[in-house]
Formats: structure tokens, C-alpha cells, sequence
């Protein structure tokens, strides 16, 4: 489904990522973990092709992205979903709207058809249906996260980016989030992509994790890799504030 | 196709084939429209040649099974309905809501050391200018290949934004100040307005969707302007004539008669429309300032400040760099 395969970035004099491989299969929740700085997101807009690497390969469905035209790319797009760390929904656009804009971009739909989709993917998300017509601003910040997974199911994708998808979210707020993700994926057959510091929603909805350490990936299945003996990722996993959520692992 | 259709004794047979994804909702619908359910009692149905169903499918699908019910038709499955249509009815039947504000966190700026270094970045700079001013072109040339692209909508706003909301002002002040005025007023908007939209990751949301953020953002901004400036400059102009008249006639006791010819005297006609040739440049060169500055804008709210700052002093330099120019230009064509 996607593939990184020694991936380079630089900034400056600052090496992020040093041959970087990632491989996501199909139907799984993967979750990418790192400290701060570790260069998740570069990670991320590296795939979404929002930044062009120094060197390595990224393909989404066999094609490299990092060779492709714009036009080759733009189709690419239409295929996968992306949620941004604060929704990033159009300030100016409704909810509704904002739901509407990649349809209208991507395909030829009647304004009537257009409405119901979009309200369609509103409910999907379990939102109100009145907050269709709510601006993002209107919003709260659960609402927002969820506004945002609407739109990034738009076009009915395959795969689903969702960068901090439980960030700034209360506990309960983030757990519900967490169950909807794994509903989604279930009833959609979504291969999920998901960046994230919550251990929580880790054990929750992850099968598989990569963790960015020194500039590579270590991935490995959860059961596995909460065992992996680099000391970043033993103390990810196994610091004070682990050692509470393990019990909850999902998937085992 | 994505349907076919066979008439039984009872009714129709209807076998669905290909895939039935949001890419191809349009083929669906208006294949499904075709359907003539009125001579029919009962529609069968069978989904196992479907390569491939996603929600957008199921909807169009649920679409025709509402209307045949609609009709009073008995819809049946050959086999098992799909489970996205299952699904369908479960998001359509339930709502539930959840709540919580979010948040994000501001990194560190490089301090600059040497002339040097400030040399490459200025040059830098420049150079980057030029390209965003090829792309914004480019988009330009795109977009009057095929209209559509060039989002009337957005340059109706964008008239609306910096022209007609800038009338009270404009009016009470002449040309180079009213350049100068909407430089300062569209020009800190634009770049705030994108500046924002990048923080918001709005701008990568827009990419990441196949949505060129030219196309959208910077060329509506242009053109709005490049269509309100001229329109403001008239107004000036026609506010500047009348209150000379008023004052001439309250003030100066001069008949309304002698001041028209007076002034047609005193300006050539070519004054006029030196200024509706000025007008249009002036405001490209601040609608890119402004929507330059914006998109420059990388992850802090200070920069924010600051980037709208530049593109007002810059969008100000450029209409009085560009203000002189003409001048000599003017003066060589003797006008």
C-alpha cells in the first residue's frame, strides 16, 4: 500500500531522516511514534509530497511519488485522506463546505448529490447534523478533529493520514476518537496511517508501530516492538507513564 | 457500465459490474436514472460481479433502492445485501457528538551573522520572488485557457474586499496616496489572510487535496485587485473634480461653467488615463507583495506580524518605485 525506502532529509546541517524505510500493508492501523523533533512530520509531508526529499522513494500503490508530475500526483491525491495536527479546516468554508471542496475538485457530482455525500461523511464522523452549517471557528476542538476526518473521507479514500489525531483532546474525547478511527477502519476497510504521542490511543488502534529513532525506522508489530531494545523506545514504552496503559493493549 | 438491466415476467433484473466508487458517481447515477422502474413489481438485484463498492457506491445504490420503494416495487438481494449499505443505514439512523479545544507550540528563529549571509539571502529572496511571480503568471496563462480555473467567485470577493469597502476612504484622497492607502489596507490583508491559512495548515490541507493554492488563493486576490484599483482610482478622480467644484462655487463664488472649462485647461485628457494605466500595475504589485509575504509565512504567529509588515513596506516601495518609473516612461512619450 506505502512504501519509504531510503528516505533522506536534510535541513541545513540538521539530518532528520538518514535512510529512512517504512512499509504500511494494507487493512492495518500503523502508528508512527518519536520524540519531539524526531521528524514525524517531516515523515508525513514527505509522503503527501508537501516536501520533496533529498533522497529515497515513496510509492502509494506501486508509483514513486517523488518522480511524478503534477498531474500524476493530483490523481495520487484523490486516493488517500489526510487529517492535519489542528483539522487545518478552510477558515472561510463551512463545515459542509469544507467536505465539499475535494469532491468538487475531484469529481463531476450534481449539486444535490453533492449535499447528501457531504452530510453523509458529517454523519459518518458523528457529528451533528447541524454542524454542517457551523464555520470552524464555531467549533469545538473534538468537533474540529472530526469536521477534519469528514473531509479527509471525501473522496472515499483507501488510506488515511491522521497527523495528532488525539492531540489537545481530553481523555474522553480522545478515547471516543479512538473508537471511531477503529470503526472506520473496520466498516470502510481503511489502511490507516496515524502519527502520534498518545500511548493510549497506541494500544488502542495500532496492529503495527514505527519509531523514528536516529534518523531510521524500527517497526515492528505492538506486541513486539513495546520489547525492542533501543533505549529511546524502552523508555517510550516502558517509562512511568507506559507502565499504567499496558494492560490495555489492543490486538494481542 | 456499471449496471445491467434485463426485464423479467415480474419485473427487473438488475446486475451491478464494475466499481461502484466515488470517482465514478456521475457514470452511476445517470445509469441508474435510465432505470425504468414504472412497469416493474419487484426489482432483484445482484451485487456479486461488483469489483469494488465504496460508500459514495452505496449511496447511489441506496438512492435507487428509496426510489423503488417510492414506487412501490419490492426490492430484493440475490445473495447477501453488501455490508456498506448496512452501514449506510447505521450512520444514517445515529448521531453522537464529543468536545475539546486544541493547541499547538512556536519553535526558534536563526539570528543572521554576516553582510554576507544577508547578501545570499537577499539574493535568495529575489530570486524566490520572481519564481512565485512566474507561478502566479503561469496560473494566469492556465486559467485563461479555461475559465472555470479562474474562480470567479473568489475575484467577485476579492472586488467586493478591496474595492468597494475602500470607497469611503479612497474617495476623500487622491491617486499615488489611494494606491498607497489600499497598498497598506489589501496588502497587509492579503498577506495576514494567507499567513494565517498557513499556520492553520489550511494551505497544506489544500495540496494535499490536488488543490494548487495558486489557483485558489493567490490568483483570485490579483485579478480582485487588479479589477478594484482602476475602479477606485475613478472614483477618486470624479470625488477630486467635485469637491474642486464645490469649493470653487461655495468658497470662490466661480460659476460651475467656468470651472468645467477651467479644468478641462488645466488636465489634459491623457491625465486620466495615465492613471487607469498606472492603476492595474500598481496593483498587481501589491496583490503579490501581500499574497507573497502571506504564503512565506512558516509555523509561527510571530512571523505572522512580521511578513505582514514586509509586504506592506514592500507593496508601498513598489507602487512609488513604479510610480517614478512611469513618470520617466510618461515623460519620454510625452504625455
Amino acid at each position: 500500500m506505502l512504501q519509504v525506502q531510503g528516505l533522506v532529509n536534510r535541513f541545513g546541517t540538521q539530518v532528520v531522516h538518514d535512510g529512512l524505510d517504512m512499509e504500511v500493508r494494507a487493512d492495518e492501523v500503523f502508528g508512527i511514534v518519536g520524540g519531539s523533533g524526531a521528524g514525524k512530520s517531516v515523515l508525513l509531508r514527505t509522503i503527501l509530497g508537501l516536501q520533496r526529499p533529498i533522497a529515497g522513494v515513496v510509492r502509494i500503490d506501486g508509483g514513486d511519488i517523488t518522480r511524478m508530475s503534477g498531474a500524476q500526483l493530483r490523481s495520487v491525491k484523490a486516493h488517500y485522506g489526510v487529517t492535519f495536527q489542528a483539522g487545518a479546516l478552510y477558515t472561510g468554508l463551512t463545515v459542509l463546505q469544507n467536505v465539499q471542496l475535494p469532491m468538487i475538485e475531484h469529481l463531476e457530482l450534481e449539486r444535490s448529490a453533492l449535499q447528501e455525500l457531504a452530510l453523509l461523511r458529517i454523519r459518518l464522523v458523528g457529528l451533528p447534523a447541524e454542524a454542517a452549517r457551523k464555520y470552524p471557528a464555531e467549533l469545538s476542538g473534538g468537533m474540529v478533529k472530526r469536521a477534519a476526518l469528514a473531509r479527509a473521507l471525501a473522496l472515499d479514500p483507501r488510506l488515511l493520514f491522521l497527523d495528532e489525531p488525539t492531540s489537545g483532546l481530553d481523555p474522553v474525547s480522545a478515547a471516543a476518537f479512538d473508537e471511531l478511527v477503529l470503526y472506520l477502519q473496520k466498516q470502510l476497510r481503511l489502511t490507516i496511517v496515524m502519527i502520534t504521542h498518545d500511548l493510549d490511543s497506541i494500544f488502542r488502534t495500532c496492529n503495527r508501530v514505527g519509531v523514528i529513532v536516529d534518523g531510521r525506522m524500527e517497526s515492528d508489530t505492538l506486541q513486539r516492538i513495546v520489547d525492542h531494545p533501543h533505549p529511546w523506545i524502552r523508555a517510550y514504552f516502558h517509562g512511568e507513564r507506559a507502565r499504567a496503559r499496558r494492560g490495555a493493549a489492543h490486538g494481542a | 457500465m456499471s449496471l445491467e438491466v434485463r426485464r423479467t415476467d415480474e419485473g427487473l433484473e438488475l446486475e451491478l459490474t464494475g466499481e461502484w466508487v466515488a470517482q465514478r458517481v456521475p457514470a452511476i447515477e445517470s445509469g441508474l436514472a435510465a432505470v425504468d422502474l414504472a412497469a416493474a413489481r419487484q426489482v432483484s438485484i445482484a451485487t456479486q460481479r461488483l469489483s469494488a463498492l465504496d460508500l459514495s457506491g452505496a449511496w447511489a445504490l441506496r438512492q435507487l433502492l428509496s426510489r423503488a420503494r417510492a414506487a412501490g416495487v419490492a426490492v430484493s438481494f440475490r445473495g447477501p445485501p453488501p455490508d456498506q449499505l448496512r452501514l449506510l443505514e447505521e450512520i444514517l439512523a445515529d448521531t453522537s457528538p464529543a468536545g475539546a479545544p486544541a493547541a499547538s507550540g512556536p519553535p526558534a528563529r536563526q539570528p543572521l551573522t554576516a553582510i554576507g549571509r544577508n547578501a545570499v539571502l537577499a539574493g535568495r529572496d529575489l530570486l524566490q520572488g520572481l519564481a512565485f511571480v512566474g507561478r502566479a503568471s503561469t496560473t494566469l496563462l492556465r486559467g485563461l485557457a479555461r475559465p472555470r480555473r479562474l474562480r470567479p467567485i473568489s475575484i467577485a470577493r476579492h472586488v467586493y474586499d478591496t474595492g468597494l469597502t475602500a470607497v469611503p476612504i479612497v474617495a476623500l484622497i487622491a491617486f499615488l496616496i489611494s494606491a498607497i492607502i489600499v497598498a497598506g489596507r489589501s496588502g497587509s490583508a492579503f498577506a495576514a489572510e494567507l499567513g494565517s491559512m498557513r499556520l492553520n495548515e489550511e494551505v497544506d490541507a489544500l495540496i494535499a487535496t490536488g488543490v494548487d493554492p495558486f489557483e485558489v488563493l493567490v490568483l483570485p486576490r490579483v485579478l480582485g485587485l487588479t479589477i478594484a484599483l482602476p475602479l477606485l482610482t475613478i472614483i477618486a478622480d470624479l470625488t477630486g473634480l467635485t469637491g474642486g467644484a464645490l469649493l470653487c462655487r461655495y468658497l470662490l463664488d466661480m460659476p460651475l461653467t467656468q470651472y468645467a472649462s477651467r479644468v478641462t485647461e488645466a488636465i489634459a485628457s491623457t491625465t486620466f488615463w495615465v492613471g487607469l494605466v498606472k492603476a492595474p500595475v500598481f496593483a498587481v504589485l501589491i496583490a503579490l507583495a501581500g499574497c507573497y509575504r502571506g504564503l512565506q509565512v512558516r509555523e509561527s504567529a510571530r512571523e505572522l506580524g512580521r511578513l505582514v509588515t514586509v509586504a506592506v513596506v514592500q507593496a508601498i516601495f513598489c507602487v512609488i518605485l513604479a510610480d517614478a518609473l512611469f513618470a520617466v516612461l510618461f515623460m519620454e512619450m510625452d504625455v
